[in-house]
């Protein structure tokens, strides 16, 4: 069997196993499985109005989805895609309450000061590896704290006056599509699809077919041959971590342009930047598969809102099939054992 | 009728699907030196991790003193009698000699470890086998030839009857050789049996009583060595004609490539590993650096490079200061690196053969315009240089980790010169390769020097610097002790050259 096909079949059927175990549990809890998965299925694309809500929600998944696999294609873990979407999402809010623009102008800055935020968040552990080895993932999952609590302070100092959250941010620096919202039923679908498509083009097409590419991805597998080779290691770290960051920003700029229009305090994390890890594991890494697992994460966050009101089962259970097609995605090697020895034997 | 100490007979061992022992005999008299030969990858080690109880043979009988066994893991080897000498040491760096040697079989007394009783025991066996070590002493205070006395003692402490070498003498100077020879000698005396792995033949002549030949994992026979010469058992490791002399005509050198006065260098940890080194090569010419493992090499080749920092001196490149430049910048003024360690320096392993052939090279036009790769132009590229350099891969888009290590360093090579360089540094380029393959890369090195371009090589094999090199520097403690000619010399004066003997002592020494 080609490799190709491995990675392919492999993903594939963690989502199987996925669903398997999640069904037992289903079962086991006293639960009817098959309408719990049709309530699953209705609330992800039994409406056009739910299907909006799926491609709002997929959109910052890929962006957030591509941040982690830019970086672990080019050898560094970012955990901190979190913390980057943060500052990425406050940023192009403030850029969106601030400024007095036309739209031509106005959006476009407010989604690069996400995107450079971002970067700038992700440049600091960049620098700190690149500069004194300190290992990236410590410093990404603290700078995630740093995000939340700094801009929660900016929020309440900078953006408003010690309230909880912003003012809406201008019609000028809106992602929000009346086109979409027609089609959709208004739901909450904005033109940020579109950025995050052409992000996933973006990254296939600087790690594939540029000499910038060629070079990250030499340094990420190997610093020794990197550096005997005449590239600047460092330098391509610190790049990789803040291209790394300029997508989680800009999956910041999706639900502060987007979906919600403006920023509030936050008590935790929202997630998406972690989820963006299982995104990239799901996809394998590559531009095509963090589309779609993206579109698949989307749906079964989105649907599992409908389990309770139509199955009666808790969308806590959704939760724990996401959590067991990670086990299942991580846990790869003994997917491919099987799939090795069922082929073996098919050749014999 | 002969007694065998140990008979391995008919072994078979497979790893899913490939064959890397195929019905091999070796029976092992006592009290011989038996050599076992072959290339890399003929399955030596595969076939001593069986008798040594790491690999099952998947058929074929194991018989120590005539009676047939199963060797399920390493502690029934030893309960057997068979001991192992590893390539690589085993040691702790930080515990004692007598510490290592009780290692996993200590004496106690009510649990407390009897160091007392040990030493003694220790220094007992020493004294029986003529291995002078000191039981006190630190690992990491004694020499490499101390420290394999220390693996030899190990064993003979564990009771072993029959003793396994692997590669013994890779890692010592020519008269730790001698004194490890001196060794196998009063082990036999002793009644010992001994397995030499090796593939230098030189080593096989002088000490061994039989060798048994291996090739691709197939057992070709058991011959007295009385009976043969270097010649006959090349061709039946290799399989065809050897040519043990590089053929090579007088070297016609011209000006100065490469100039370094004064060098300085700081090792990893800060101390000074080159100390005011000098040396020149010049076009037309293979410049072999001599020297035991250690005494700077790696630093010296690191910051001709540009890979490490030198603290003082200068390097001229064509008569361009190139101290210090990054190593892109020294690629580019016309150096060429075959680097020691291929696997960490010389490759990516996960890029295909053809993207590791434009490693150096594909920011360059035609590999790439304004930043945007060129693969066909690569693949291209790739393809030519693997059919002239003879590299053995399925296609261009094969992961280099997929080659064995002779294509690896053949990929390399052809990298390196194909890139036209005024010199060519080339760190061990024949380390861990088999005779065919060091045959091409000698050959490649030659007609580099025959093309007036400057060669600089770097070797722990004596054999490799006097046959390919036109002119020898002695490395010693950082420092060029001695620059002599291949011609005028002998082993035994590099030898002592590079444990540190001054140039008039070594010629008063071996002139005795």
């Amino acid at each position: 069997m080609s490799s190709r096909m491995r990675n392919i079949l492999i993903p594939i059927i963690a989502v199987l196993l996925g669903v398997l175990v999640g069904t037992i549990i289903m079962v086991v809890s006293g639960y009817d499985a098959i309408a719990g998965f049709q309530a699953l299925w209705n609330g992800a694309f039994g409406d056009i109005y739910f299907t909006g809500e799926v491609v709002r929600q997929v959109t910052p998944y890929i962006l957030a989805g591509l941040a982690v696999a830019f970086a672990f294609r080019t050898g560094l873990f970012n955990i901190g895609v979190e913390g980057q979407l943060i500052v990425g999402w406050v940023a192009a809010v403030w850029v969106g309450v601030s400024f007095d623009l036309p739209k031509i102008i106005h959006l476009p800055l407010a989604i690069l000061a996400a995107a450079v935020a971002g970067a700038l968040w992700a440049f600091i552990p960049g620098y700190l590896k690149a500069k004194f080895r300190v290992h990236e993932v410590i410093v990404t999952i603290m700078l995630n704290y740093t995000a939340l609590h700094i801009t929660n302070q900016f929020i309440r100092t900078v953006l408003s006056e010690g309230k909880e959250r912003s003012e809406n941010i201008a019609d000028t620096a809106s992602l929000r599509s009346p086109f979409f919202e027609n089609l959709t039923e208004y739901s909450r679908m904005h033109w940020g699809i579109f950025i995050a498509i052409i992000c996933a083009i973006i990254m296939w097409f600087i790690l594939e077919k540029t000499t910038r590419g060629f070079e990250l991805r030499a340094v990420g597998f190997n610093e020794h041959a990197s550096q005997y080779a005449g590239m600047n290691v460092k330098k391509n770290i610190i790049l990789s971590m803040v291209i790394s960051g300029t997508f989680a920003g800009l999956a910041g700029a999706m639900e502060g342009l987007g979906t919600f229009g403006y920023t509030a305090i936050k008590g935790g994390f929202t997630g998406v930047g972690f989820d963006g890890i299982a995104v990239a594991l799901l996809g394998a890494n590559t531009a095509i598969g963090v589309v779609l697992a993206a579109i698949l994460f989307g749906s079964l966050k989105v649907g599992a809102l409908n389990m309770p009101l139509e199955a009666g089962i808790p969308n806590e259970l959704v939760d724990i099939i996401i959590a067991l097609i990670i086990f299942f995605v991580a846990s790869s090697y003994i997917i491919r054992w099987f799939i090795d020895r069922i082929s073996k034997k098919g050749a014999k | 009728m002969e007694e065998y100490v140990i008979e391995m007979l008919n072994i078979r061992k497979e790893f899913s699907g490939f064959v890397a022992n195929d019905n091999i005999t070796l029976q092992l008299n006592k009290g011989e030196i038996h050599a076992l030969l072959g290339e890399n990858g003929a399955g030596k080690s595969t076939l001593m991790n069986v008798l040594f109880g790491l690999y099952q043979p998947e058929a074929g009988e194991i018989k120590v003193k005539g009676e047939s066994v199963k060797i399920t893991d390493p502690n029934v080897a030893n309960d057997l009698g068979i001991g192992m000498v590893h390539q690589h040491f085993m040691l702790v760096d930080t515990f004692t000699v007598t510490e290592n040697i009780i290692l996993g079989k200590e004496t106690s007394k009510a649990g407390v470890i009897d160091i007392k009783t040990a030493e003694e025991e220790v220094r007992k066996i020493s004294e029986r086998y003529g291995l002078a070590v000191d039981p006190q002493a630190k690992i990491s205070d004694i020499s490499v030839g101390m420290q394999q006395r220390v693996e030899i003692l190990k064993t003979l402490y564990r009771g072993a009857e029959i003793l396994i070498f692997d590669e013994p003498t890779a890692v010592l100077t020519p008269q730790e050789i001698r004194e490890l020879i001196q060794i196998f000698r009063t082990l036999i005396n002793e009644g010992k049996s001994i397995i030499l792995i090796t593939h230098k033949l030189k080593e096989i002549m002088e000490v061994c009583d039989r060798v048994t030949v291996i090739r691709k994992g197939k057992g070709i026979g058991t011959v007295n060595v009385s009976e043969t010469n270097p010649t006959d058992l090349a061709s039946l490791m290799v399989g065809r004609e050897v040519t043990f002399k590089t053929e090579k005509t007088e070297a016609h050198p011209t000006s100065d490539v490469l100039l370094i006065n004064d060098l300085v260098v700081k090792d990893a940890r800060g101390v000074e590993a080159v100390r005011g080194l000098n040396l020149n090569v010049r076009a037309g010419e293979i410049v072999g650096i001599a020297g035991v493992d250690g005494n700077g090499q790696s630093e010296l080749i690191e910051a001709i490079t540009g890979l490490r920092k030198a603290e003082k001196g200068s390097i001229k490149l064509n008569n361009k200061e190139i101290m210090n430049l990054t190593p892109r910048k020294i690629t580019e003024s016309g150096l060429a690196h075959i680097p020691q360690d291929r696997h960490k320096h010389g490759l990516v392993l996960n890029y295909s053969v053809g993207e590791n052939m434009v490693l150096q090279t594909y920011y360059q036009k035609p590999f790439s315009k304004s930043g945007i790769m060129n693969f066909k132009q690569i693949y291209d590229k790739a393809r030519t240089l693997i059919s002239e350099f003879d590299v053995r891969t399925p296609s261009e888009f094969t992961p280099a980790r997929a080659l064995s290590g002779g294509n690896q360093q053949k990929a390399i090579i052809g990298r390196e010169v194909d890139r036209d360089p005024d010199i060519l540094i080339a760190a061990q380029p024949t380390r861990g390769l088999d005779v065919g393959a060091i045959e091409f890369i000698h050959q490649r090195l030659i007609d580099q020097r025959d093309n007036g371009k400057a060669v600089l090589l770097i070797s722990f094999e004596l054999d490799e610097i006097m046959n390919v090199s036109d002119r020898i520097a002695v490395i010693y403690e950082g420092e060029i002790v001695a620059v002599v000619d291949p011609k005028e010399t002998t082993e035994q004066e590099l030898g002592l050259l590079m444990a540190g003997s001054k140039r008039q002592e070594a010629g008063e020494e071996t002139n005795v």
